[in-house]
């Protein structure tokens, strides 16, 4: 039984932490936050590049470390931690996971190499909308090699060389996935007002844009389902990092903060409220741990455990940023204070590969499913 | 990360598991043991269990061999009780003998008190109880009034104690008296031990509202103990205390249930109006709620073998289990029964499903959440030692014990 990080998994984190607290401080977050302009923080995404983060599962063969999966978790818990505003979970996360589990030889030989670099940037197109995204429901099309229909909110579409596209074939029929390039004069991106802005997200229209299948036809889904599987563990460090960080922010201010003659951290209203953010966050790390090491093990149990972290850790990144803004009392729901950063993310976070209802009723599903043998 | 066992503790996994297949039976989903707390049946049957452990070496596990144990290390009592959650096995009788008594004793009592108490009692000859809480004393143990007072060789005791479980089929007791009530609270204690046949000593049965009696009110009158049965100084009873405290089950392989496993296999097996249970999106918003907090306390117990495995002292975050489980109890037994609708209530083991277990629970949890550390105590526990906040104010700490205010 070794159920912990390693020790050079342990240098890592504390090689990411330093550069993080160093290159994405409060201050760089709010650049981002207001600043209409500014999509992503440049020097921090060129800087994570060169210390070979945004390859770091990517094989050596196509210019990445080939590390594990369990290596990437340990990185996303420091970027949740310091709110890292970069495209790194679209185009890490995402659209490289997709091309390591999808591509053909010669897609992952154009694509990986500067992606691994971060000289590309890729993202995922899925959602159309408010609503609940689904196979049948797919109204961007593609036909004849040609993408139509619009997708809405993509994360990092504005910065992104290239999208990852769900799109149905029209009739009813199962959705693939495509790669398209999004310089292409047939596409359209409009930037959409998020509850997060420091993480920019586009409305992308495709108007009969040239696409390349990414996978087999009508697996889209599938395979959606499970890069968002993937996805979802990493996603789940990075909630675990924020929802530490905020509970840090959180006892903290108790622990300076006097009233009534005293530390407001020495009344039980506050040291109950911190204790039970405490367990959430444990309950979600552990949760997340399990999630690392069915990543790095490719264990037949990676269905479940994603879900499980998904859940665990959006439940506790939402409960640690509310509680930390009461705790903070007034100050706590001002701009000027950094409480709120966390509160919009914690959110996007939990939203970003579909909310909290759905995961549990898929975390049920794989439970079922493994219950009476069979797979979902 | 690697959640294999190392091949020593696969090996020791092995021997146990193919033990307990020998001499227990296996459990299954809602399947619960012959006897209940609180049925006079289940103390022989509890003995005859440990006595079974101890002739099959796996008795004290973590203790050493010149005592009856078996001499390896807490990991493999870990990875022992892991193995017995999964057979039908006696409620914990023994957990106060085992978990806290013999750690005592074998801290503070004589070398020759150690030969004749510890393997007896290893061996299911001989229950202890604890006599710490009392009515003015429960979360707060210092608070405790019941006296001691030194006469030649003797101490005499009189006062009252309270909770105490299994007092009423217990061989031996591990006390906490007041010996000096003039110096501030937490320093005029004095710690004993003694045989619960001992003249003096009164035991009334709490009823509790399962109907059962676990607990115990213990009144002493002029009960003599040979001040040769005191553990520790004259004084330093808190001390012996915290270290009976800190021995409290680190963490029994005990299931409390109904858990996850049991409300999904309800689910699944209960018909709703509009279908099966397990279809019902509420269902699935608490069965995925529970799984997450199950499977949490799990990985949590697996982060504490990794840490037990590298010789490392598992720290007071260890709270979190327990407070996470004794409540996700009495919210499933609630549950439960509510998923049962109009028929909820039976209590009759022959028509409720799993022989009444979520009904049973239902009455059982309560006292869950407040013996053992209650979650209010759990909880200034993770903030003032795990988050470092400040502790609350105290206006008990410096005064004489004979000063405080006590509300009567």
């Amino acid at each position: 039984m070794n159920f912990d990080f390693s020790e050079e998994q342990y240098l890592l984190r504390d090689q990411a932490r330093k550069f993080l607290d160093d290159r994405s401080p409060p201050a760089a977050v709010r650049a981002v936050l207001e600043d209409e302009a500014i999509a992503y923080d440049q020097g921090l995404w060129r800087g994570m590049a060169e210390l070979g983060w945004v390859g770091t599962t990517v094989p050596e063969e196509y210019g990445g470390a080939g590390l594990s999966g369990e290596d990437l978790c340990v990185i996303a818990e420091e970027l949740g931690r310091t709110l890292a505003p970069t495209p790194f979970s679209s185009s890490v996360y995402l659209a490289t996971e997709a091309l390591l589990m999808a591509g053909s030889e010669l897609q992952k030989q154009q694509y990986l190499p500067a992606l691994a670099a971060g000289e590309r940037i890729g993202c995922m197109a899925v959602s159309e909308g408010v609503g609940v995204a689904n196979a049948a429901s797919m109204q961007t099309l593609a036909i004849d090699g040609v993408i139509e229909g619009t997708k809405v909110p993509v994360a990092d579409g504005d910065v992104a060389d290239f999208a990852v596209v769900l799109a149905g074939p029209g009739g009813g029929g199962d959705p693939s996935l495509f790669l398209v390039d999004l310089d292409d004069h047939s596409v359209s991106r409009k930037p959409v007002e998020m509850i997060d802005p420091t993480r920019s997200h586009v409305e992308i229209t495709f108007d009969k844009a040239g696409a390349e299948p990414l996978g087999e036809a009508g697996q889209g889904w599938t395979i959606t389902r499970a890069v968002f599987d993937r996805a979802a563990i990493l996603m789940a460090f990075e909630q675990v990092g924020g929802a530490q960080a905020c509970l840090d922010m959180a006892t903290e201010y108790a622990r300076n903060r006097f009233a009534f003659g005293r530390a407001i951290g020495s009344f039980q209203a506050i040291k109950h409220k911190l204790a039970d953010i405490y367990i959430a966050t444990e309950l979600a790390r552990a949760n997340a741990y399990y999630g690392a090491w069915a990543l790095a093990t490719d264990a037949p149990d990676l269905p479940t455990a994603a879900a499980a972290a998904r859940v665990a850790a959006s439940e506790a990144y939402n409960l640690a940023a509310r509680e930390n803004i009461q705790t903070h009392g007034g100050m706590g729901f001002t701009w000027e204070f950094d409480c709120h950063l966390y509160y919009r993310r914690a959110k996007l976070l939990s939203l970003a590969l579909g909310g909290e209802r759905l995961w549990k009723d898929r975390l049920v599903s794989h439970l079922e499913a493994r219950n009476s043998g069979g797979e979902v | 990360m690697d959640f294999n066992d190392t091949p020593d503790e696969a090996e020791f996994r092995a021997e146990a598991r193919a033990w307990l297949e020998r001499n227990a039976e296996p459990k299954t989903p809602g399947a619960v043991y012959k006897y209940k707390r609180g049925e006079p049946e289940l103390i022989p049957a509890a003995r005859a269990w440990e006595a079974k452990k101890f002739e099959g070496g796996f008795a004290g596990i973590a203790l050493p061999k010149e005592y009856g144990g078996r001499g390896e290390t807490r990991l493999q009592q870990i990875i022992f009780a892991e193995e017995e959650a999964d057979f039908l096995i006696p409620p914990p009788i023994f957990s106060i003998s085992h978990g806290m008594a013999v750690p005592t004793m074998l801290t503070y009592a004589t070398e020759e008190q150690k030969q004749r108490y510890v393997p007896a009692t290893l061996r299911g000859d001989e229950i202890w109880c604890q006599l710490f809480s009392e009515p003015a004393g429960g979360s707060d143990l210092a608070g405790l009034r019941t006296r001691a007072v030194r006469d030649g060789d003797d101490w005499v005791i009189n006062g009252q104690k309270i909770w105490t479980s299994g007092a009423h089929y217990a061989d031996m007791a591990i006390m906490v008296t007041r010996s000096d009530p003039e110096a501030p609270k937490h320093k005029g204690l004095t710690y004993f031990f003694f045989d619960m046949k001992s003249p003096g000593i009164d035991i009334r049965p709490i009823r509790q509202i399962s109907g059962y009696a676990n607990f115990n009110e213990v009144f002493m009158t002029d009960l003599r103990i040979p001040d040769s049965q005191r553990l520790g100084d004259v004084g330093q009873g808190w001390q012996v205390a915290i270290t009976t405290l800190m021995n409290e089950r680190v963490s029994s392989g005990i299931r409390p249930a109904p858990d996850f496993e049991d409300i999904f296999a309800l689910a699944r097996t209960t018909e709703l109006e509009n279908g099966p249970a397990i279809a019902d999106a509420a269902v699935r918003e608490k069965l995925a709620d529970w799984y997450i907090k199950a499977q949490g306390v799990k990985l949590i117990r697996a982060r504490l073998m990794t840490a037990l495995s590298r010789g490392e002292r598992p720290g007071p975050e260890n709270s979190v289990s327990k407070l996470v489980s004794s409540f996700r109890r009495q919210e499933i037994a609630h549950f439960g029964m509510d998923l049962l609708d109009m028929g909820g209530g039976i209590m009759d083991p022959e028509m409720a499903p799993m022989r009444a277990m979520y009904q049973q629970a239902l009455l059982d949890a309560p006292g869950g959440r407040i013996a053992a550390g209650s979650d209010e105590i759990l909880r200034n526990i993770i903030s003032e030692r795990v988050l470092g906040l400040p502790p609350d104010i105290r206006v008990d700490k410096e005064l004489p014990f004979d000063q405080l205010p006590s509300g009567s």
